[in-house]
């Protein structure tokens, strides 16, 4: 017999746990199927809604007021501006230790690479590095951490002109860490305060850690680390840091891979899981019966195709990088559904010369109806009750425009009450 | 020129060398080892020219041996040599010329006896031998021919020549363009070029300015670029540069050189190179070496056509494609219409006979594997016009990297590496590993890719100065398969501290746009993937395409300066959600 649901979502991304989260409170049985590690792993963790316009003026400080000005389609448009609102609510809600929600103003984050990124929401841990707070700021990089170097850090953070000083430092992480030691490594030594061994003594790693820094404080009244401040106690150990050191302490996003991401993406299963609905990870949808509608799809597990029926499904598969879209030389094709992508026929069409050019594979993705469900070819609906959600969507280019984390938000949003409305 | 005791004589010639590929590059080492005074200079990067541009392929001289066996003969002689001198530059794959069953037995058997004609080691192996050697060669292939085929890598060959030559005196300029040939009383005397930022290593920002180099005789080493410095004075030098494009595979799918054995053609060969495989190619006449379209189809022709040999290729991922121009020549009598027919023969142009030029001599054609060859004839061309008698020694003297050495030695505790990093590595630097492994500091991993660590890079920045990219070649950091994805950043960063953040903010810039150069070309499947990745670690996480720190001032007052008092009134607190315990 089949699983049955009345919502089911495919994806476990920041799309498809929005989407999955929006039905449940809408009142759905709902079910989220995923299957490989999300993309938020490789995310910084920050919460775009839209940092640049179109035309890559900005940063702008409203999203809100830029939201209007996007080209139509673009799925702010096609949600409309309400429901970009009502998604970040409902994120505020789900995932508490984010920050941001106080205005409708963009916030100027610095990034590992020495810039300054902005966004609208942000985890509590990144929120004493806003770039817009003047108080001087010291930046503490680890010896053997290749992906952030803290005096190039805030070189560069100075070329940008932040409103306060800023200097960089490199430690050595107290102990004897390997040299390619993973992020996990450390956080989970100052999540758990194991002992380090400092020039033949042992102490705690954060009081160590605490005191190696304090003899670079100067008068900095905040201190900026790689984001490995710890996993399951992140709160705590910025705190016992903060006390140690009578300063502020903040983390500084990081690329792949991205423990800010990976407590995002925890904090949402979590909520998920509170809302009641069933979570299925780590097998993919390779199949599905269905004409007119969608009937039911397969989930292969352990080499056995299991079916899977709802009323509803939404599509929260992910883009090129997640790869909810793909392509071969011959063509860009959704897998699952066989939905249709818009794409130029010619290959290098594709994309531009310049490694920052207008791509046009930035944008691939489907194209919906006013109810996020994807067309064919011709303009009709390809299922009545299949929605899309997330950059499995086309029209927008999320790294140009700073808006990924919103526009997964607001569809997953959209689409998650739609469906649930409708199967109810 | 050296003294009975091996002094430098004060009167030895200088001699201007320009051209820094692997033709150049030989002669300024052969030239310096025989005791002259040498200036090289090159327009951009070592090797930026043909050289870079190649599919690493060792010759045996198979490919030659049926129709050209002058060159044939040449290549297995060098061949040898640069196994010899070379060693961490090479690695001995084997080939194999392969017959499916529509190619001719005919062909087979004529490249069969001109092996043995050419004194190139060569057996016949059956369908299943050579499947056994490379499981991934079609099933329905007839028999191959074994031959001595091998991978080289051009950026280490030439950085390692250009180590010896500096050894030796060689002053060795980079990203410094010829502007004007100087010519006194009908005589080539120097040149006049313009450097990009100042002269010796390259840093960024640095004044570049115009320096007169007077030589005693110049040689022009341009390859495809040679017409452009013989108009420089008035003469003709018609190379007919041809395109062939190579494309770039994830994984190494053999292990052995792999050629269809026909008469010349596009897209018949397979050289496993470093991690990867590389395909190709064409050959294609273009009338300007530095702009040329380089096409879909030509990508799709090396995948199309291999596929017959290797079919796993069909579904493989690429992770670029790059083109190269051929610096082919033919005396203007010959008069070939296609390239394919133009000779990969050498040619010494002395301009005094040709052009009652005296003062210079042009090289053209030629091929990599010959580089040498064609060095110590220059070089005994430019000795002569001296009158001096100095023997070539580089035949004989190992390159740095290939001294006396045994990669056998357990480096990987010796420096701390993990395998399979310390053996890449030691790979990579042969016998310098010693030099530049050896540190008491952290040495972690910058590439993952290509497992390189912080000291490779340090000692590549150390050699060529703020340049990222004369870094990549030299340390393959950032050519594996996330193309810099993950770490254009890290090597910026290795570069400050030694140079400023505008200028580590400009090489890293080049990096990018480097990066992203061959890596249109593979735009489909995983690698599209990939780029769609790399676009968002680069402009989402980091914001590089719109880094504040090159644009307009930003107006940091108008955003949000954060919810706590702690964060508005600017006094010091604790953590701004005061210290839960759950993640976030």
């Amino acid at each position: 017999m089949a699983i049955e649901s009345e919502v089911l979502v495919i994806g476990g991304g920041l799309a498809g746990l929005t989407s999955a989260l929006s039905a449940a409170r809408t009142g759905a049985d709902v079910r989220l199927v995923s299957y490989k590690q999300s993309t938020l792993r490789s995310a910084s963790g920050l919460v775009d809604v839209l940092g640049y316009t179109h035309d890559g003026e900005g940063p702008v400080t409203d999203p809100y007021a830029t939201i209007p000005e996007l080209p139509d389609p673009h799925p702010y448009r096609t949600v409309g501006i309400d429901a970009v609102r009502e998604g970040l609510d409902l994120f505020d809600d789900a995932v508490p230790n984010y920050q941001g929600g106080h205005t409708d103003t963009n916030a100027l984050l610095p990034t590992h690479g020495g810039t300054i990124k902005p966004t609208a929401r942000y985890p509590a841990s990144a929120s004493a590095g806003l770039a817009s707070d003047t108080r001087d700021l010291m930046l503490v990089g680890l010896e053997s951490m290749t992906d952030f170097d803290a005096p190039h850090a805030a070189a560069h953070l100075d070329a940008a002109g932040v409103p306060f000083d800023v200097r960089g430092v490199t430690i050595q992480f107290p102990g004897d860490l390997r040299a390619d030691a993973k992020v996990t490594r450390y956080a989970k030594l100052l999540d758990t305060n194991g002992e380090v061994t400092v020039r033949g003594r042992d102490r705690p790693a954060r009081e160590a850690l605490a005191a190696r820094v304090n003899t670079e404080l100067d008068e900095e009244e905040r201190v900026g680390f790689p984001a490995v401040l710890g996993d399951d106690h992140a709160g705590a150990v910025r705190a016992d840091l903060a006390d140690r050191l009578s300063a502020d302490v903040f983390e500084v996003p990081m690329g792949p891979p991205s423990l800010p991401g990976l407590r995002l993406e925890d904090a949402l299963f979590a909520a998920l899981d509170e809302a009641g609905a069933s979570i299925e990870t780590g097998n993919p949808v390779v199949d599905f019966d269905g004409e007119d509608r969608i009937e039911r799809v397969y989930i292969e597990k352990n080499g056995a195709e299991i079916p899977n029926t709802a009323e509803e499904y939404v599509l929260a598969t992910g883009g090129l990088v997640g790869k909810g879209v793909q392509s071969d030389r011959e063509g860009v094709y959704e897998p699952i559904f066989d939905c249709h992508i818009p794409h130029p026929a010619d290959r290098y069409d594709w994309f531009e010369n310049e490694v920052f050019g207008d791509h046009e594979f930035a944008r691939f993705g489907v194209e919906t109806d006013n109810d996020l469900r994807p067309l064919d070819g011709g303009g009709d609906v390809e299922f009545p009750n299949l929605r899309a959600a997330g950059s499995v969507l086309g029209g927008y280019d999320l790294a140009a425009e700073k808006s990924g984390s919103g526009v997964s938000i607001a569809t997953g949003y959209a689409a998650g009450r739609s469906a649930a409305q409708e199967a109810v | 020129m050296l003294t009975p005791n091996g002094d430098k004589m004060a009167s030895a010639p200088h001699i201007a060398v320009i051209g820094g590929g692997s033709t150049g590059i030989g002669i300024a080492r052969d030239l310096s080892m025989r005791g002259l005074d040498v200036t090289l200079v090159e327009q951009g990067n070592l090797t930026h020219g043909t050289t870079g541009r190649m599919h690493g392929l060792l010759h045996s001289g198979g490919r030659y041996a049926v129709a050209d066996q002058a060159s044939a003969t040449e290549c297995i002689e060098e061949n040898r040599v640069l196994r010899d001198i070379a060693s961490h530059c090479v690695e001995m794959t084997g080939g194999l010329f392969v017959k499916r069953p529509e190619d001719t037995e005919k062909y087979f058997q004529e490249k069969l006896a001109g092996c043995e004609e050419c004194g190139i080691p060569a057996e016949v192996v059956s369908r299943e031998e050579a499947r056994a050697m490379e499981p991934h060669l079609a099933k329905d292939i007839d028999k191959a021919i074994t031959v001595p085929d091998g991978a080289i890598d051009p950026f280490r060959l030439v950085v390692a020549n250009a180590a010896s030559a500096m050894e030796h005196g060689a002053r060795i300029e980079t990203h410094t363009t010829v502007t004007d040939l100087l010519v006194e009383d009908g005589e080539v005397v120097g040149l006049e070029v313009e450097h990009d930022s100042g002269s010796g290593k390259r840093v960024h920002g640095t004044e570049g300015g115009r320096e007169e180099i007077r030589a005693d005789y110049v040689v022009n080493a341009t390859g495809a670029w040679a017409g452009r410095i013989g108009e420089m004075a008035d003469v003709d030098i018609e190379v007919r540069p041809s395109k062939g494009v190579m494309t770039i595979m994830n994984v190494r799918q053999v292990d052995t050189v792999i050629n269809r054995c026909r008469p010349k053609g596009d897209a018949d060969i397979i050289v496993p190179h470093e991690t990867t495989a590389i395909l190709g190619t064409t050959d294609e006449e273009v009338e300007d070496p530095a702009e040329y379209p380089e096409e879909q189809w030509e990508v799709d022709l090396m995948i199309d056509e291999l596929k017959e040999l290797v079919p796993i290729l069909e579904e493989a991922r690429t992770i670029r494609s790059f083109w190269g121009v051929r610096p082919l020549y033919e005396p203007p009598d010959v008069g070939s219409d296609d390239p394919t027919d133009i000779t990969r023969d050498y040619f010494l142009l002395d301009h005094e006979t040709r052009d009652d030029l005296p003062g210079m001599t042009s090289i053209v054609g030629g091929k990599f594997t010959t580089y040498r060859m064609m060095g110590e004839e220059i070089s005994d061309h430019v000795c002569n016009q001296f009158g001096i008698d100095a023997d070539c020694r580089t035949a004989d003297v190992p390159l740095p990297g290939s001294e006396k050495f045994s990669v056998l030695r357990d480096y990987m505790d010796e420096f701390g590496l993990r395998s399979p990093i310390g053996r890449r590595s030691v790979e990579r630097l042969g016998s310098r590993a010693d030099e530049v492994l050896k540190t008491t500091d952290p040495n972690p991993v910058v590439c993952n890719c290509e497992g390189v660590t912080r000291a490779e890079i340090q000692d590549a920045i150390e050699q060529s100065g703020s340049d990222l990219n004369a870094v990549r070649i030299r340390t393959r950091a950032s050519m594996g398969n996330c193309q810099g994805g993950f770490c254009c950043h890290r090597m910026a960063n290795e570069l400050h501290g030694e140079y400023d953040e505008s200028v580590a903010r400009q090489a890293w810039d080049e990096l990018l746009a480097e990066r992203w150069k061959g890596q249109r070309h593979a735009l489909w499947g995983e690698q599209l993937s990939q780029a769609m990745l790399n676009y968002a670690l680069h402009a989402t996480t980091q914001n590089r395409d719109n880094d504040p720190a090159d644009g307009e001032p930003v107006d940091f007052a108008a955003f949000d300066a954060g919810s706590t008092p702690a964060q508005s009134s600017g006094e010091a607190g604790v953590a701004a959600d005061g210290g839960t315990e759950h993640g976030d």
